[in-house]
């Protein structure tokens, strides 16, 4: 970036209104050497060059979730850009110009990028292709009514002529930034919505080799930093002995830091050499004697406890006191960890005048308010360059790694990347709560549910994180189970708090990934006690969940539901909503005589509101599919002696790929407002294939991981 | 030192002879689409090929790799576009994208060994990648999809 450029920017970012929401871009300063000549750039998420290529700014961190094409798509889209002509660069750290509008923060998890941006994107689009045909409906001297588009050019088709969208660029550059720019209708879509419009721009760098993640990035005189960590949670350093850690070749320094001792060293294998020779002595602190068994004891104590009131409609508890069938059930979920492929990492460079941190985050704006804090520095002196991630899941929207490397950075004077191993990630994550469920239904004569009560404890991630008032119903701790669709008179569903100190974190689906699993085993569990099929006992329940139906019933539908299966293999169906999407699983499972568990096809269907990149919403059921299965076959966090006991994936394993399912997904186009994509694929996941199980075995699986659960029956 | 042949280039290289290979050809030699995922050859994200055959380079030591060829994922195609890479973007294999160097050059010496492989083949050659994002589908198409290829008369 040249000098004029950086100033440009800051000039630029001094324009924004904030608060306004949708201010579609700034205007352009006057003063033409503020200005870039050549460049045509009406806001923050687009400019246009002479020669034509259009640079796309995209707010939303690129963890696998296609972010970097379908962003793109979305302005090239309202652009009438030529996809061939299309660049995307990652925005810097620069809130007042690229947070989230809905949450007004640069940070992204809740599957948020689609569904919170469409609207300003495609405005400041339009803006921005209305600008270039009225410069061209002046340069030609027509109505501007006369002036259309076709991808990268500008036709006045009465007259014949044409101008390409470079050679508008400087004229463009003069004109105000229309605020209610007309979109186009949806028919008029070349690439959102459209099958095979555009591929994945940041697919031919993961093929060979050249894309850059945190891992790999590279700055001159940069060193390497490798932390140990106190193996029981909130525990502290007491004292360290670095004289056989210095001794190592390669090694530079040791610095005590907030997470721990960081061995900062010329190459990664001496920081990890050098971190194994290090001798630290704990502070283990108040979690040392935690271990899971004293957790499971506890909640199986507390659960006859009365919880905060999540969600109350009729009165649940005097219908079970007067029911004459009352169906009982406990359910319980572990902790889990996200296992990104990408371990954690960061690179800073702490300077006494300015700070830059390169860092695969969800979270740019924390990154740089952290970073800011750590050195005494302002934001405006803190840059921050978001890589590639690799995977997300959640986990990268915690700031923990960004807090390391500054710190280190600043400790030694040098720019360093803080490396963590596997086994650093695994041991020393935010892990999804654990939690302990009852369920009571009231039934009539005939198996409808007259009463539904169900209380849950665990940790509420929000208020661990001080981002809910203490002493309330944590909202994460409760969705998909608070929100039940189905319509039941009486409704109580309560809330337990329980917060063991160990750290929590948004896991993908967050409180959906096992209020799910309880809430659509529970119900299965009510179907089969009626005798009913699964299916229509679901669908006739949904009255007042419309959206929730249709998935469920197109689910059903392309699985052929109730068709004859090869002996041996059992169904199970199950529907949720989540993050703006509904979603619905039927998943086809054979069971092994030695308990081996094998979920042979997963059909989904889909409704994210207006669906704009087909192919990758195919990808994220797949990859959500293969999370969920992950953790529902094998994923279990375990504690003793307040030490997290899984360090790899030979005790933390995963889903390969002999195992995957053939997953279907059908996409309905509902015409609602746009919904999230990145998770809502995971919660019908668990109990599609426990309830298939449970139709292929009568075995009921009320406790995950389902391998151990099918070990122990 | 130690001198190795890496992507057909000659190195020299003052490393420990206990240094993993993926160390050195991620750091001294500066090739990064190698990955770190787990150091213990469980997830096959810095698989590379010593001598042709796919190995796990977090835990081969250099001494162990002294005198020999290494292809890595930048060495497989000069201009990036061996079958299985153009498979790769036609069946839009990638999501984050950390572990697909390593799934490639598994599929890579694969395919090298059965031109046709079968669903077996490709669990079995497969079976140490692992891929968060849960790609598995998408890899076994492209697979079958690079297999074609060749067979078409590509290289």
């Amino acid at each position: 970036m040249t000098a004029t450029s950086v100033t440009r920017r800051a000039i630029l970012t001094g324009g924004v209104a904030l608060g306004a929401g949708l201010v579609l871009g700034f205007r352009l300063p006057l003063d033409a050497a503020a200005q870039t000549a050549g460049v045509f750039e009406p806001n923050q998420w687009l400019r246009i060059d002479r020669d034509g290529i259009v640079t796309i700014t995209s707010s939303v961190p690129e963890m696998g979730q296609g972010s970097m094409t379908t962003m793109p798509m979305v302005i090239a889209d309202e652009l009438d850009a030529d996809w061939s002509k299309i660049k995307v660069e990652q925005a810097p750290a620069n809130p007042k110009l690229y947070a989230n509008p809905v949450t007004g923060a640069q940070a992204y998890g809740g599957s948020r990028g689609v569904r919170d941006h469409l609207a300003l994107w495609r405005k400041s689009a339009a803006a921005a292709r209305q600008m270039l045909r009225e410069a061209a409906a002046k340069e030609w001297n027509v109505p501007e009514t006369e002036v259309e588009t076709e991808p990268g050019v500008v036709i006045h088709r009465p007259s014949g002529r044409t101008l390409l969208y470079g050679q508008l660029v400087d004229k463009a550059a003069q004109l105000p930034v229309p605020q209610n720019p007309t979109l186009k209708r949806k028919e008029q879509f070349r690439y959102m919505g459209k099958e095979g419009a555009a591929a994945r721009l940041d697919v031919p760098m993961k093929v060979d080799g050249k894309a850059v993640y945190g891992m790999d990035v590279k700055l001159p005189g940069l060193l390497v930093a490798s932390i140990e960590r106190c193996p029981v949670f909130g525990g502290t350093v007491q004292s360290f002995d670095a004289t056989a850690a210095k001794a190592v070749k390669g090694v530079r320094q040791v610095v005590k830091v907030t997470n721990g001792v960081a061995v900062v060293a010329d190459t990664t294998w001496a920081a990890l050499n050098g971190r194994r020779a290090l001798k630290v002595t704990w502070d283990e602190g108040p979690n040392a004697s935690l271990s899971t068994a004293r957790i499971e004891h506890e909640y199986a104590r507390l659960i006859t406890q009365p919880g905060k009131v999540a969600k109350k409609t009729g009165d649940a508890e005097a219908a079970l006191a007067g029911a004459g069938t009352i169906i009982e059930a406990t359910y319980q979920v572990p902790f889990l960890e996200h296992a990104c492929m990408e371990p954690m990492n960061a690179t800073a460079h702490v300077t006494a005048d300015a700070c830059h941190v390169w860092a695969p985050t969800q979270n740019p704006g924390g990154s740089q308010a952290t970073a800011a804090r750590l050195t005494g520095l302002p934001v405006e002196r803190v840059s921050v360059t978001t890589t590639l991630l690799g995977g997300g899941f959640g986990r990268r929207g915690e700031i923990d790694f960004i807090t390391d490397a500054v710190e280190t950075s600043k400790a030694a004077g040098a720019p360093v990347k803080v490396v963590w191993t596997r086994e650093d990630d695994i041991q020393h994550g935010f892990y999804r709560p654990a939690t302990y469920n009852v369920f009571r239904a009231a039934v009539d004569g005939k198996g409808q549910p007259a009463a539904w009560f169900n209380r849950i404890v665990g940790g509420g991630i929000l208020i661990q994180k001080g981002r809910a008032p203490a002493n309330t119903v944590d909202g994460a701790a409760v969705s998909g189970a608070a929100d039940l669709p189905y319509d039941i008179p009486n409704l109580q569903v309560e809330w337990v708090e329980k917060d063991w100190g160990v750290p929590l974190g948004f896991w993908r689906s967050v409180g959906s990934s096992q209020n799910a699993f309880i809430t659509e085993s529970f119900i299965d569990e009510l179907a089969h006690a009626a005798k009913a099929d699964p299916y229509e006992y679901r669908r006739a329940l949904l009255g007042k969940a419309p959206r929730h139906k249709a998935v469920l019933e197109l689910a059903a539908s392309k699985a052929g539901w109730g068709s004859a299966l090869p002996a041996g293999v059992g169904r199970g169906i199950a529907v949720a909503f989540s993050y703006g999407s509904y979603a619905a699983h039927v998943a086809e499972v054979s069971v092994a005589p030695d308990g081996g568990v094998r979920v042979r096809r997963i059909v989904c269907a889909i409704d994210c509101g207006f669906p704009v990149n087909l192919d990758q919403i195919r990808a994220q059921m797949e990859g959500g599919a293969v999370y969920a299965l992950t953790a529902a076959l094998y994923g279990k966090i375990t504690l003793d002696h307040g030490r997290v006991q899984q360090s790899n994936f030979h005790d933390y394993p995963m889903l390969r790929i002999a195992e995957m399912p053939k997953v279907e997904t059908h996409i309905i186009d509902s015409g609602e407002a746009p919904g999230g994509l990145g998770e809502p694929g995971v919660p019908p996941v668990a109990p599609a294939v426990t309830n298939a199980i449970f139709a292929l075995t009568g075995k009921r699986i009320r406790t995950l991981p389902i391998a151990q659960a099918l070990l122990t029956s | 030192m130690i001198s190795l042949t890496v992507n057909g280039q000659p190195q020299q290289l003052d490393v420990a002879p206990e240094m993993p290979l993926l160390w050195a050809i991620r750091e001294p030699i500066g090739l990064t689409g190698t990955k770190y995922g787990c150091g213990i050859a469980q997830c096959g994200a810095c698989t590379v090929h010593l001598d042709g055959a796919p190995v796990r380079s977090c835990i081969i030591p250099m001494s162990a790799a002294a005198g020999k060829k290494v292809t890595t994922i930048e060495g497989l195609d000069p201009k990036s576009e061996h079958p299985l890479q153009r498979a790769w973007i036609e069946e839009q294999v990638p999501q984050c994208g950390y572990c697909q160097s390593g799934q490639i050059m598994s599929a890579a010496a694969l395919l090298a060994q059965k031109p046709t492989p079968t669903d077996a083949d490709i669990d079995a050659a497969m079976a140490g990648n692992i891929c968060r994002c849960g790609t598995y589908q998408r890899v076994r198409a492209a697979i079958h999809r690079a297999a074609a290829m060749k067979r078409g008369g590509a290289r």
